[in-house]
């Protein structure tokens, strides 16, 4: 009886984190978009969004919390909600990026962009693919799901380095460009650490599993310094 | 770390029914290690080879060494009385004696030829000091001890215990008769007695295992099937039978 309340609480849980992620997912595409489109209205969508995950967050460490004491779990259970407790972190992390690409967008919208946003709305391809293939992970307590992190993590990291080096010869060719670079340097920079905290929720997916600890970042990097 | 007890192939036939299927164990010196699985898994059966109370039972067959400071407690020179006198017992229910608290506390001390009255005294104040009750009867300790709430006679039994200084204590199921705060007092004195004394409880409530012990094993059908840190048992038990049983899939 108590294995089969806990087993129905657990899927919920993890139910809901999807949601957040989901919902996630969607402040990534629509923070880019309303820097491409300068739509400024989609930008303070996304602005207001950004309470709902926080509220969800706090929804789930009180779900997830409330489980521990009321159910005291133990084993693969607790390690899937410790799991739930760290990701949702993550989660709400990766929103907050969101939220400042979209103050970007508004700080930008009248601004004539000194180049075509090409690179940029591919990071945001990658990072909401990863955030979706780390649900997936999730879901589905699939480490090899969680691994094929790595590869993406490593584009999303070329991307960047990409931008950079595109930006920099911006700024290096009219002091007047410095600001916006700066700016969208500033949004490559988000969307880089979203990659990284939807690596970090693989590796946890694979702790949940496993009780193994990796660090797939370190990982990603390694393999990426091999390449060059 | 010292161990103070090992047991080695340890097998426990009643008449045709094997209880125990080889158990090897090491417990540690001054750590609590419980024991745990489902009911008839040989978990008290295998707490009563520690100090030789099977074979009370009759039709009991113990083979396999179990040895204690790496002295084999089967060998044919072993007291059996001065090795139950080493090895203390706990169990379930709380076994006072239809005496005073004094009595009960000094009975063992006195079989074991203590007279001196001053001696007694101080025996008894340590032990009921050492068993977390003193406060709680200093005032009282001629009255009967069947005056005692339930919790009160479980400490009541381990100052016993205690009296006759044992090095081990077993204990079976000792709080499961108890009530939560008489629990949480008596867990709270296991954790103290682990200084001086190695503990090996078992008990069927898992949170409790979690909570006082050291080491954990997990019993099933006999046979010892995983024996590890508790921490490490209970977030991150390497075999699927362990984590099936704790996380209530079965038992």
């Amino acid at each position: 009886m108590i294995r089969e309340s806990l087993e129905k609480e657990l899927i919920k849980l993890k139910e809901e984190v999807t949601k957040m992620g989901r919902l996630l997912a969607d402040q990534v595409y629509k923070s880019v978009k309303s820097l491409v489109d300068k739509d400024l209205q989609l930008a303070r969508e996304v602005i207001e969004n950004d309470d709902i995950v926080d509220k969800m967050q706090m929804e789930l460490e009180s779900k997830a919390l409330g489980l521990i004491a009321l159910k005291q779990p133990m084993a693969s259970d607790l390690r899937l909600i410790a799991t739930v407790l760290r990701i949702i972190v993550d989660i709400e992390r990766m929103a907050d990026h969101a939220e400042d690409i979209a103050r970007i967008a508004i700080e930008l919208h009248d601004k004539k962009y000194i180049k075509p946003l090409i690179d940029i709305p591919r990071m945001s391809d990658n990072a909401q693919a990863m955030i979706e293939t780390a649900l997936v992970a999730f879901i589905e307590e699939d480490v090899t799901t969680s691994n094929s992190l790595i590869a993406m993590e490593i584009e999303m990291d070329y991307l960047y380095d990409q931008i950079f080096r595109e930006l920099l010869s911006y700024m290096l060719q009219d002091q007047k460009n410095i600001p916006q670079a700066t700016a969208l340097l500033l949004v490559a920079g988000h969307l880089e650490r979203i990659g990284d905290h939807a690596t970090n929720l693989g590796e946890m997916v694979i702790y949940t599993v496993e009780g193994r600890r990796i660090d797939l970042n370190k990982i990603a990097r390694e393999q990426k310094e091999n390449h060059i | 770390m010292k161990i103070k007890l090992k047991s080695e192939e340890v097998k426990v036939f009643y008449k045709d029914f094997q209880a125990l299927h080889g158990i090897d164990i090491d417990i540690y010196e001054n750590r609590v290690t419980a024991l745990i699985g489902p009911s008839g898994c040989g978990k008290s059966t295998f707490l009563r080879t520690i100090n030789r109370l099977n074979e009370l039972i009759q039709g009991t067959k113990t083979e396999g060494r179990i040895y204690l400071d790496q002295k084999d407690i089967y060998s044919a020179e072993i007291d059996v009385v001065a090795l139950r006198k080493k090895v203390g017992m706990v169990f379930q229910k709380p076994s006072v004696f239809p005496m005073s608290i004094y009595e009960n506390v000094a009975y063992g001390p006195k079989i074991h030829g203590i007279k001196n009255k001053a001696q007694l005294d101080s025996i008894v104040e340590k032990s009921l000091i050492a068993a977390n009750l003193w406060q709680e009867v200093k005032e009282r300790v001629h009255k009967p001890a069947a005056g005692l709430s339930g919790g009160q006679q479980q400490r009541l039994v381990i100052a016993r215990v205690l009296a006759v200084e044992p090095e081990v204590i077993l204990m079976d199921e000792p709080a499961s008769a108890l009530d939560p705060i008489s629990t949480s007092k008596l867990e709270e004195l296991i954790g103290e007695l682990k200084k001086n004394y190695t503990i090996v409880i078992v008990t069927h409530n898992m949170q409790q295992a979690a909570r006082v012990s050291d080491y954990t094993g997990f019993f099933l059908n006999g046979e010892l099937i995983e024996y590890s840190k508790t921490k490490e048992l209970f977030v991150n038990p390497r075999d699927k039978r362990t984590e099936d049983y704790i996380t209530g899939r079965f038992g």
